[in-house]
């Protein structure tokens, strides 16, 4: 499904004096198959922006009690909004936000503070049988929550009786993803999943992700606060700053734009903080800004040194020492 | 005066077989040290931590804390929670008044300070983390960093000879994780305040005098996180990594090219200005 924003914007708390205005004409476009990333510091509308993806924050048209206003005259026009997620609309209050909601998968900020059941099997299978439009067959939901726990990397039969409460942290994570992933969306919206685990935990999640997305969510979308995670993992990535989007950009071109990030209040990347004093030297290294990417272009540059000497043969590989 | 001892101490919650326990532990944190806990998750980090305040008691062994034995009578418990303020992950879950103001001055009515004393104390503590001007704000209301501050605040003004952080900048953005690490640095050098930090990030860990690497309830390395961090494929056996800076440094020694390990960025453009400029390669 293709998530299509446009002239996009939303006020909390309008028409009082707590209003503030979160999206200001926001226009992005994700396409199906994108494993992508959204930045932007705290406050700047990335965590409205992904609430509105399934409809948990809903445009003032998709409200129940909305009645179209005539415009007053002689004010000016706003370009018209549009938000589409696949063929739902978000700004008609006709969609059905409930099917929709099936299909975007949702995993908060640390989701395991929402975990509530008595145990595993329970907890996951909450948001299936949730969705279904009839009750459903046991053993349909055993398949789908066994599914879900294996996908996630757990043992089902070891850890589908167990309170979800005596997990590790890791653990507790992958059981909260798993209650989303149960349904299968084909989108899959995350908020800083990676936030708070030790190193390893981070890359067993990131590659969790990507074996979804290779597998059957056919999109992901992430929020991180980490870039060294942005630079490695995304095809595209989203900056959002005062509640619009300011570019959107592959991390390789993104990382390239060392002042404007940091004016933006975002970190660099490591590899990027590199690249940029050796900038100011007057040494070029452009590189997708991973750790591996950013050494394999030093390598190939510091090795294009070396074969201009005359002593070294002109097609030396820069793995001699 | 020796901060922290830890005389082979053991610990186990009694539940699973050898997960979230220690195992003669033995360590010395001396008064006015920075020293850095590494470790993934369940490596026992957070049981030393509680260990140090006696939160938890061990099952053998000793823990000094400031020369009071921690193994004692509530009156010596006591007297080390005086003296050692913890700071942990959550902010929210930290925060007990809605007046930022009331909240720091929880931990000294506590202790039974006078009213006059305790205002001095908050004056001191919100100096301190730089949050003066937000004596009236509504906790709720601040950022994340703003709010850990204040969680730091209010350890502070109980006026402890040992902060531990356990992993106290985990939920914070990248500004907040820099807002509360300058706090904690400026504590420790100006006013010569013993600090344990129980860290994931690699990069707060090169701040600290000493580092401690944790596995399976053991204490598997020690020495400067410099030492540390030169050996990198005994960390990685931990699941531990370099910072990036030293992921790079090392794929271009494996290729061959003379940088030094370098762990921040600064260091390695140097690194890399060297070999480029010729003399090296």
């Amino acid at each position: 499904m293709r998530i299509r924003a446009e002239h996009l914007n939303y006020t909390y708390n309008p028409g009082t004096e707590f209003a503030v205005q979160a999206l200001k004409d926001v226009s992005l476009t994700i396409e199906e198959g994108e494993f992508f990333g959204v930045v932007g510091h705290t406050g700047s509308g990335k965590s409205t922006f992904i609430q509105h993806l399934n409809g948990l924050i809903l445009q003032p048209s998709a409200q129940k009690k909305y009645k179209p206003k005539k415009p007053k005259k002689g004010a000016p026009v706003p370009p018209p909004s549009l938000l589409h997620v696949g063929d739902f609309d978000l700004l008609d209050k006709k969609t059905d936000f409930r099917a929709l909601r099936a299909k975007v998968g949702m995993v908060f900020q640390y989701p395991e503070h929402q975990l509530f059941a008595e145990t595993v099997f329970d907890d996951v299978a909450f948001g299936l049988k949730n969705f279904a439009k009839e009750p459903l067959k046991g053993e349909t939901v055993e398949r789908a929550v066994k599914d879900a726990l294996e996908t996630v990397g757990l043992d089902y039969a070891a850890i589908k009786d167990r309170s979800p409460f005596d997990l590790s942290g890791g653990q507790k994570r992958r059981v909260a993803i798993a209650g989303v992933i149960v349904t299968r969306p084909e989108v899959l919206v995350l908020d800083e999943p990676a936030a708070g685990l030790d190193p390893l935990g981070k890359r067993e999640l990131m590659s969790l992700l990507h074996r979804l997305h290779a597998d059957w969510c056919k999109t992901v979308v992430f929020v991180s606060h980490d870039m060294d995670e942005v630079a490695q993992n995304c095809s595209r990535v989203a900056v959002f700053a005062d509640g619009g989007v300011k570019y959107t950009l592959t991390p390789r071109e993104l990382f390239s734009r060392f002042g404007d990030l940091e004016e933006l209040g975002l970190e660099l990347p490591a590899a990027a903080k590199v690249a940029r004093l050796l900038h100011e030297k007057g040494i070029d290294i452009e590189s997708d800004c991973t750790p591996d990417g950013f050494a394999d272009a030093a390598a190939a540059y510091l090795s294009s040194l070396r074969k201009e000497t005359p002593a070294q043969p002109r097609d030396g590989e820069g793995g001699q020492a | 005066m020796r901060a922290i001892s830890f005389e082979h101490v053991c610990f186990s919650y009694g539940g699973e077989e050898g997960a979230f326990s220690l195992n003669d532990i033995c360590l010395t944190v001396e008064e006015g040290e920075f020293v850095a806990v590494l470790g993934q998750n369940g490596s026992g980090k957070s049981t030393l931590a509680r260990l140090c305040n006696g939160l938890l008691s061990p099952h053998s062994g000793r823990i000094v804390v400031m020369g009071t034995d921690a193994s004692g009578s509530a009156a010596d418990i006591f007297e080390i929670r005086k003296n050692v303020g913890v700071v942990f992950q959550n902010p929210d879950n930290q925060t007990v008044a809605s007046i930022v103001e009331d909240d720091v001055a929880f931990g000294p009515e506590n202790i039974g300070l006078p009213r006059e004393e305790i205002g001095r104390r908050i004056d001191f503590a919100l100096r301190a983390v730089g949050m003066e001007d937000y004596r009236r704000a509504t906790p709720a209301r601040l950022s994340g960093g703003q709010k850990q501050r204040i969680a730091i605040a209010g350890v502070l003004a109980v006026m402890p000879k040992i902060l531990i952080l356990d992993e106290s900048t985990a939920m914070l953005d990248p500004r907040g994780r820099r807002e509360v690490m300058d706090v904690i640095r400026r504590l420790n050098r100006e006013n010569g305040m013993t600090v344990l930090l129980i860290t994931h990030f690699m990069e707060e860990a090169l701040l600290a005098d000493r580092a401690f690497v944790m596995h399976r309830g053991e204490i598997v390395m020690r020495g400067t996180p410099r030492e540390i961090f030169s050996r990198a494929d005994e960390l990685e056996t931990y699941s531990l990594s370099l910072p990036a800076a030293g992921q790079i440094s090392r794929k271009l020694q494996q290729k061959g090219f003379p940088v030094a390990t370098c762990l921040q960025p600064e260091e390695l453009a140097k690194e890399i200005e060297r070999c480029a400029s010729g003399q090296n390669i």
